[in-house]
């Protein structure tokens, strides 16, 4: 394996060989954003399904349990397979960028997370076609979906244990790149706040998912084994289920909103010209978000029982987040006070963030008045609030990361113009399909009803929250076109296509080599990239001499680990019918697991060697850098 | 993660602190040792004399905590310099189970 192999062309199979066994985490990144794009698309037309049924009153459009399944698959799949992986996504494309690395610390690893993502992920959504779909809620409370019939919950289960362990593993990657691998100079408070949110958001998950693992295990042995962890006629108690899922639930929500945090945090500074304002109270700010995260679960639970002073104590935590946050709020704005701002598609949906997020944070805090939460409980109101923290916060910042990173990661730029479109549509369906139904749960419509009366004053609100969504439908059409359009014409804009790049990522060469940096950059400050540019100077100083790179070798074992736990799963689930086929195939899923991971412990793979005389090679015939 | 034997670039100037770091972690080691299997001793002692339950199981805890301490600062070098970060990570997953235990047994009710 030299340079040279990687600069043939491919032909289209020789690419997708590439891809199912690449541990660049730059094409790992491509993977999470395809497979994240993919579940959004379909977590949206479920959305669309949901927003069609509750257009009027008394519908029929879909029947009852159906709208229970499509509910329930909207929930996990925007949350679990959409929205995370296409965050991991833009971790996996700019992080190791920021601090300076050629790779992240385990990029086998790495691969093995995105596998075991996807093979979960699809698990799950083949449920739609073998007999029907979970129907307990995301949350999947224990008496109800033990009570569930079918195998719905069982594919629940195991998919989402199964992509929980790809995201596990991924987080801690992170983590152990950030400690490691950052570039000679830059220290913690140097790295830019993409890297700190990525860097809190996975010591979440590494704290967040071993409750949800035990949890959908004692779930897994009650439903397919006959345990009896969550079964009150067997001494159990059903509402341990709901604290493990709250202990890992209410901290999954600080890993979506933290990296959207720090995707604004990039976004903000770059096209206001100006550095971020109070760079260490947001790392501060970030650090207590991540441990207060895990104080207040208990307040999703306000109205199980838990007695006035369990209630009293995680309602004051609850309200205590608020602080943190705020203080990232107003070092936003200052960023924007008195800069040059650039009113450019990811800068258009920073501005429209702040507000629409506010909004969702002050219906959060009257939540967590444990009184007032009685009369919110499930109901509208709380569907409004979350849809306004994860659309508002999360899924803006998604919109924003794709157009700000797009020429990072595909050496095009999206264009500007259909952005604009989209950005305007989404803004005005988000707020034309949520706000009102704050207005919809204050009048008492419940959460995840199937259909509603006429006469009851619930039409007007529910049509127009309908329209909302048709718009926000749209918008996401546009950008496919965009995305389309962009990469047929694929006209290439070069390093720094934004030309305030403040950060590591965009003093690298376009499109980005695949071991990133030839020689370390020398960090010298915060920004890192704009020091430079302040001495009139157009790339970064080296740390090093060139010397030789050392680079993993591709690997295919990563798709057979997942690979064999998706047909163990199949074993584990049919075991319940009294199939004879379910436990051999059982087997047969762990001994391709097994045998995968014994081949790789026994397997010498040293990986290879980029040596000097190739890269000054590369050097005389680029020449551009 | 710096360790003693590695940070010192003119062996021959530092060795005398050296040898004397290493004497004093030596005897440090060796106290340690020695109330750790006084602990166990103990423990099994205070099973063997037959106090009440309530008495036991919170004492022999709290020396199998602070026999864990041992172990991780001095024979496992937390106390060196450059284990903050593990230290950190520590702490915070063991302020999460402790969050997370307590809620179990006060706020779950049977």
């Amino acid at each position: 394996m030299s340079t040279i192999a990687h600069t043939q062309k491919r032909g289209f199979a020789g690419t997708v060989w590439d891809y199912l066994t690449t541990v660049d985490h730059k094409k790992i990144a491509i993977l999470y954003l395809l497979a994240g794009g993919l579940f959004f698309l379909v977590g949206g037309i479920e959305a669309m399904m949901i927003r069609i049924q509750l257009a009027v009153p008394n519908n029929d459009f879909v029947s009852a349990g159906l709208f229970n399944e499509i509910i329930t698959m909207h929930g996990t799949t925007m949350i679990f397979l959409a929205a995370m992986p296409l965050l991991l996504g833009f971790m996996n494309a700019v992080m190791p960028l920021q601090i300076g690395a050629r790779d992240v610390a385990f990029p086998f690893v790495n691969a093995l997370g995105f596998w075991l993502f996807f093979f979960g992920g699809v698990f799950l959504n083949l449920s739609w076609f073998l007999g029907g779909a979970p129907d307990a809620g995301w949350t999947s409370y224990a008496s109800l979906s033990l009570a569930s019939e079918g195998h719905g919950i069982d594919f629940y289960v195991l998919g989402l244990q199964i992509s929980g362990f790809g995201t596990l593993m991924g987080g801690i990657n992170f983590l152990v790149t950030i400690i490691n691998m950052r570039a000679p100079g830059m220290t913690y408070m140097r790295m830019p706040l993409f890297t700190w949110t990525t860097f809190v958001a996975s010591a979440l998950i590494l704290f967040a998912f071993p409750p949800l693992t035990v949890g959908l295990f004692m779930m897994l042995f009650d439903r397919m084994f006959g345990a009896g962890f969550f079964d009150v006629a067997m001494g159990g108690n059903t509402v341990i289920w709901e604290h493990l899922f709250w202990i890992f639930g209410h901290p999954e929500v600080y890993i979506l909103i933290l990296p959207a945090f720090g995707i604004f945090s990039e976004v903000i500074p770059t096209f206001s010209r100006k550095r971020l304002f109070g760079y260490s109270s947001m790392v501060f700010a970030t650090v207590l978000i991540g441990f207060l995260g895990f104080m207040v679960w208990a307040h999703h639970m306000f109205t199980t029982g838990l007695g006035p002073v369990a209630n009293a104590i995680f309602a004051v935590a609850t309200m205590a987040i608020a602080v943190p946050t705020g203080i990232k709020i107003f070092n936003w704005i200052l960023t924007m006070w008195g800069g040059s701002i650039q009113f450019t598609v990811p800068m258009l949906y920073a501005i429209a963030f702040i507000p629409s997020f506010v909004m969702g944070g002050v219906t959060g805090v009257m939540q967590a008045a444990a009184p007032a939460d009685y009369q919110f409980h499930d109901s509208y109101f709380i569907v409004a609030h979350f849809h306004y923290v994860i659309v508002g916060g999360v899924v803006f910042g998604l919109l924003a990361a794709v157009h700000f990173y797009w020429p990072l990661m595909f050496g095009t730029m999206l264009s500007e113009k259909l952005g604009k479109v989209t950005f305007v549509l989404f803004l005005i369906g988000f707020h034309l399909t949520f706000f009102i139904q704050h207005f919809l749960g204050l009048m008492g419509m419940p959460r995840r009803v199937w259909t509603f009366l006429p006469g009851q004053g619930l039409e007007t609100g529910n049509l127009i929250s309908s329209i909302g969504a048709a718009f926000m439908f749209v918008a996401v059409i546009v950008l496919l076109i965009n995305v389309v359009v962009t990469q047929v014409k694929n006209v290439k804009v070069g390093m720094d296509p934004w030309k305030d790049g403040r950060t590591l990522e965009w003093a690298i060469p376009s499109p980005t080599p695949f071991y990133n940096f030839k020689q370390l950059p020398l960090v010298r400050g915060l920004d890192p990239f704009w020091i430079e540019k302040l001495e009139g100077k157009t790339e970064m100083t080296p740390a090093e001499p060139i010397g030789d790179i050392h680079m993993p070798n591709n690997s295919f074992t990563p798709f057979m680990v997942s690979l064999g736990l998706f047909i163990g799963a199949f074993g584990a689930m049919y075991h319940v019918d009294d199939k004879g086929w379910a436990i051999p195939v059982l087997i047969f899923g762990l001994v391709v697991t097994f045998g995968s991971m014994l081949y790789r412990s026994i397997k010498d793979d040293h990986g290879y060697h980029i040596h000097k005389e190739e890269l000054l090679d590369d050097a005389n015939k680029g020449g551009t850098r | 993660m710096a360790n003693l034997q590695t940070n010192s670039g003119e062996p021959k100037v530092n060795y005398e602190y050296r040898r004397k770091k290493s004497a004093e972690e030596m005897r440090m080691q060796v106290v340690t040792f020695t109330m750790m299997i006084f602990f166990t001793v103990i423990a099994f002692a205070a099973v063997g004399a037959g106090f009440s339950k309530w008495f036991i199981l919170p004492f022999v805890l709290l020396l199998a905590i602070v026999q864990v301490i041992f172990q991780l600062y001095y024979f496992m070098h937390m106390s060196h310099k450059g284990h903050e970060v593990p230290q950190f990570f520590m702490y915070s997953g063991v302020l999460v189970g402790f969050v997370t235990v307590l809620a179990f047994l006060t706020i779950i009710w049977w």
